[in-house]
């Protein structure tokens, strides 16, 4: 029970040097607020903790881990190996506009230096963060400085360099979720398996294009592109998919009144030219966006199949709710 | 371009001058409304001190001016009608957060001067930079501008010039509202329009119709049930949702070979590409450097063939009875609709049937 129970909960660790981002994001990303909202929030004192359930098994549970010296002080000693156990992947954050870059990449040295330490096969995403303080023409230099300074690290520190990646983000733009859709993508256990359920029913569909993401992030899970739709010239179109239903979302709740965890619709339809979108419910935990010919035939079959698909797909949700109860009992 | 049958537009196109003391958020409200500046960008903005003009492209030519405030274009020496001829409204704005007693002293002179010279001219007075001020506080100034306004216009013997108060800010939706009622006044298709949606409303139970302008999402007619903000602030985000998702998909209406590296997609409306001042559609985001910019379908602008027109839908409930509905008039109108109890899946027909009606009746009221 015990062992099962770990390979669904996914460790995340959330750390940086206070004010680099972190609480922000976590807040955008997961707690339903916008990037104005955010200039309110107060220094994280030691860990906060949160779960969010994904689809196919995968329970995030995430640690944000307050950045002030004397917390990471503890993180590295008396809680050293309670943080740093079991980690799957370690998301460290660097203000890109610090004053005290030493320092933060000494930080990082003996954070890594933990990790390795007690998660030695664990990933770690690194996040330049608030590039929106870099003037666009400097963007590209001052990212890859960065990530090669801390590269280096990395390599001293003994992490392959398949362990570790590189994300420009800003809580001002989707840059985030771009980041954070990678993490998610490398946590999911199954990926493979919704992979290829995802391409028969974008067979059957003849959809140019399926997107599966998670109905409260609108975090983009996986996704299948076919035919044309391998073409599309918009490459960042999934982190702008989560952006737009994000901002939708916050919409409703203004105009409804209620919590922006409570909003959700039950079907988008987006008819255009040639092309036809919509979103519909596919398990508990996620939405299936499909694109495809504008054609009421193939709309109403396409609306019945992925009705038909959403049992095979449950499946996958199932398996967590069995072993949930049996823990219980 | 090269386009066929007449454009259903144009015809007395909304001229507007911003006006008021400095700092009160002249360029600012331009800037956001016309030429869609992030609102936390008008930090950054510096003192005019010329005439400075603004334009956009879209289903019709707005034209705006803001008078810097140094400029005594009221003094009797001043050339007065090289800025007022052909004016269609009058924007004054007054800074709510700030001492505003001289403004409306300086208003008045406006509201004289316009009487005497310019009685056509619609005269507009926008309460702005609302934001941050208790729901209480923002009443009472309003109450309190208009009432003193009203009151010293009696005295001056013009008592009888209809002046409209907004209340506004460039960090929500009301500044947008705000606008699309002052222009609402000046285009003389209103009430025919205005007859058409409220017939709509009435056959199809629809709670709220608005026409947009889809590019400043700037409403040019509803129906005429009570207006609220509320419900204008979701459907202009639902244009932005509908917009959004066609551009990232709507290259696929291009022809085959358009959109290889480097060459843009089609632009949607021929008109648009031609004039230089046209804003960035995509006003929320900032985008990453390798989009192409522009949606790519590409409609054929003479036969409007309804079924390749956009279309779309958002339910809220499993019955289908709450939910919103948008139509594409043309390429640069959209009729949305929140709809209301008893509109439900059974109806869909009779709404799109209905709405076909008011699509072929407004094309014909532009024609004219
Ligand atoms: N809080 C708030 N501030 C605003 C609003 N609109 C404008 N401002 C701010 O007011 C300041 C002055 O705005 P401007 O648009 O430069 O004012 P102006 O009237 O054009 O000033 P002059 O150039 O001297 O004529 C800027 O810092 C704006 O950010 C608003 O709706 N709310
Ligand atoms: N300009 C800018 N500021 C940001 C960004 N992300 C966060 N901030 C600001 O940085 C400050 C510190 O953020 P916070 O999340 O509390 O940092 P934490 O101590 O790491 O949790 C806040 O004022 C945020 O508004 C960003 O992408 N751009
Ligand atoms: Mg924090």
């Amino acid at each position: 029970m015990e062992r099962g129970k770990r390979q669904k909960q996914r460790k995340v660790l959330l750390m940086g040097r206070s004010g680099a981002g972190k609480s922000s994001m976590r807040s955008i990303v997961f707690s339903h607020h916008n990037a104005k909202d955010v200039r309110r929030l107060g220094a994280t004192v030691d860990v906060e903790h949160s779960n969010i359930r994904f689809m196919g098994n995968l329970m995030l549970n995430l640690w944000d881990c307050g950045g002030q010296d004397s917390f990471v002080e503890s993180y590295l000693t008396n809680q050293r190996s309670h943080v740093f156990t079991h980690v799957a992947v370690l998301i460290f954050v660097f203000d890109v506009s610090s004053r005290d870059a030493a320092s933060d990449m000494l930080s990082f040295a003996s954070t890594i230096r933990a990790l390795h330490e007690f998660s030695p096969n664990s990933k770690i995403f690194v996040l330049i963060h608030k590039m929106d303080l870099v003037p666009a023409d400097q963007k590209t230099a001052v990212f890859q400085e960065k990530s090669d300074g801390i590269r280096a690290t990395c390599e001293e520190e003994e992490f392959l360099p398949e362990q570790v990646g590189f994300w420009a983000t800003s809580i001002w733009d989707q840059s985030l979720y771009r980041a954070w859709t990678q993490v998610i993508y490398f946590l999911v256990p199954n990926a493979g398996t919704i992979e290829n359920m995802l391409r028969k029913l974008a067979d059957l569909l003849d959809a140019s294009e399926l997107i599966l993401y998670e109905r409260t992030t609108c975090l983009v899970v996986t996704h299948i592109s076919r035919g044309r739709g391998k073409k599309n010239p918009f490459t960042d179109r999934f982190e702008r998919l989560t952006s737009i239903l994000k901002t939708h979302k916050h919409s409703m709740a203004r105009h409804t009144g209620t919590m922006v965890s409570e909003v959700s619709f039950t079907e988008l339809l987006v008819k255009s030219g040639k092309f036809m979108f919509f979103i519909t419910r596919l398990t508990e935990n996620t939405n299936l966006a499909v694109v495809m010919p504008n054609d009421e035939g193939a709309f109403n079959a396409a609306r019945v199949n992925v009705s038909l698909a959403k049992g095979e797909f449950a499946y996958l949700d199932i398996i967590e709710k069995k072993g949930k109860e049996a823990q219980r009992t | 371009g090269t386009q066929q049958g007449p454009p259903p537009r144009r015809k007395g196109n909304p001229r507007l001058l911003f006006m008021g003391l400095r700092r009160c958020g002249k360029s600012s409200v331009q800037k956001v409304v016309f030429q869609k500046l992030p609102p936390a960008d008008t930090l950054y903005l510096e003192a005019t001190n010329k005439i400075e003009k603004a334009s956009m492209q879209s289903f019709m030519n707005f034209e705006s001016a803001e008078i810097p405030t140094q400029l005594p274009v009221l003094s009797p020496e001043y050339e007065h009608a090289t800025v007022f001829t052909n004016i269609g409204a009058v924007i004054w704005i007054i800074d709510s957060q700030d001492e505003y007693l001289t403004s409306i002293s300086e208003l008045l002179r406006v509201a004289v001067f316009l009487a005497e010279n310019y009685p056509r001219a619609n005269l507009e007075v926008f309460i702005h930079k609302t934001d941050g001020l208790s729901e209480e506080y923002k009443y009472d100034t309003f109450r309190e501008v208009r009432q003193r306004v009203q009151d010293e216009l009696s005295d001056f013997g013009y008592g009888d010039r209809a002046v409209s108060y907004y209340q506004t800010s460039i960090f929500d939706h009301s500044i947008f509202e705000a606008m699309s009622k002052v222009i609402m006044k000046l285009l003389p298709q209103l009430p025919a329009m205005e007859t058409l949606l409220t017939k709509l409303c009435s056959t199809c139970r629809i709670q709220k119709a608005y026409l947009f302008d889809t590019v400043s999402k700037i409403y040019i007619a509803t129906d005429t049930s009570p207006t609220f903000l509320k419900d204008y602030e979701v459907c202009s985000d639902y244009v932005d949702v509908i917009v959004d998702i066609k551009q990232l998909y709507g290259w696929l209406d291009a022809p085959k070979d358009a959109p290889k590296d480097g060459s843009q997609p089609q632009n949607e409306d021929p008109e648009l590409e031609s004039e230089g001042t046209q804003p960035k559609i995509e006003g929320v985001q900032p985008k990453s450097e390798a989009s192409p910019s522009k949606s790519g379908s590409s409609q054929p602008k003479s036969a409007p063939d309804t079924n390749m027109l956009g279309e779309s839908m958002v339910t809220f409930d499993k019955g289908g009875d709450n939910y919103m509905y948008a139509r594409e008039i043309s390429n640069s109108l959209s009729l949305i609709c929140l709809m209301g109890q008893g509109s439900g899946p059974d109806k869909r027909k009779l709404i799109e049937y209905n709405v076909d009606i008011l699509h072929d009746a407004l094309l014909q009221v532009f024609k004219v």
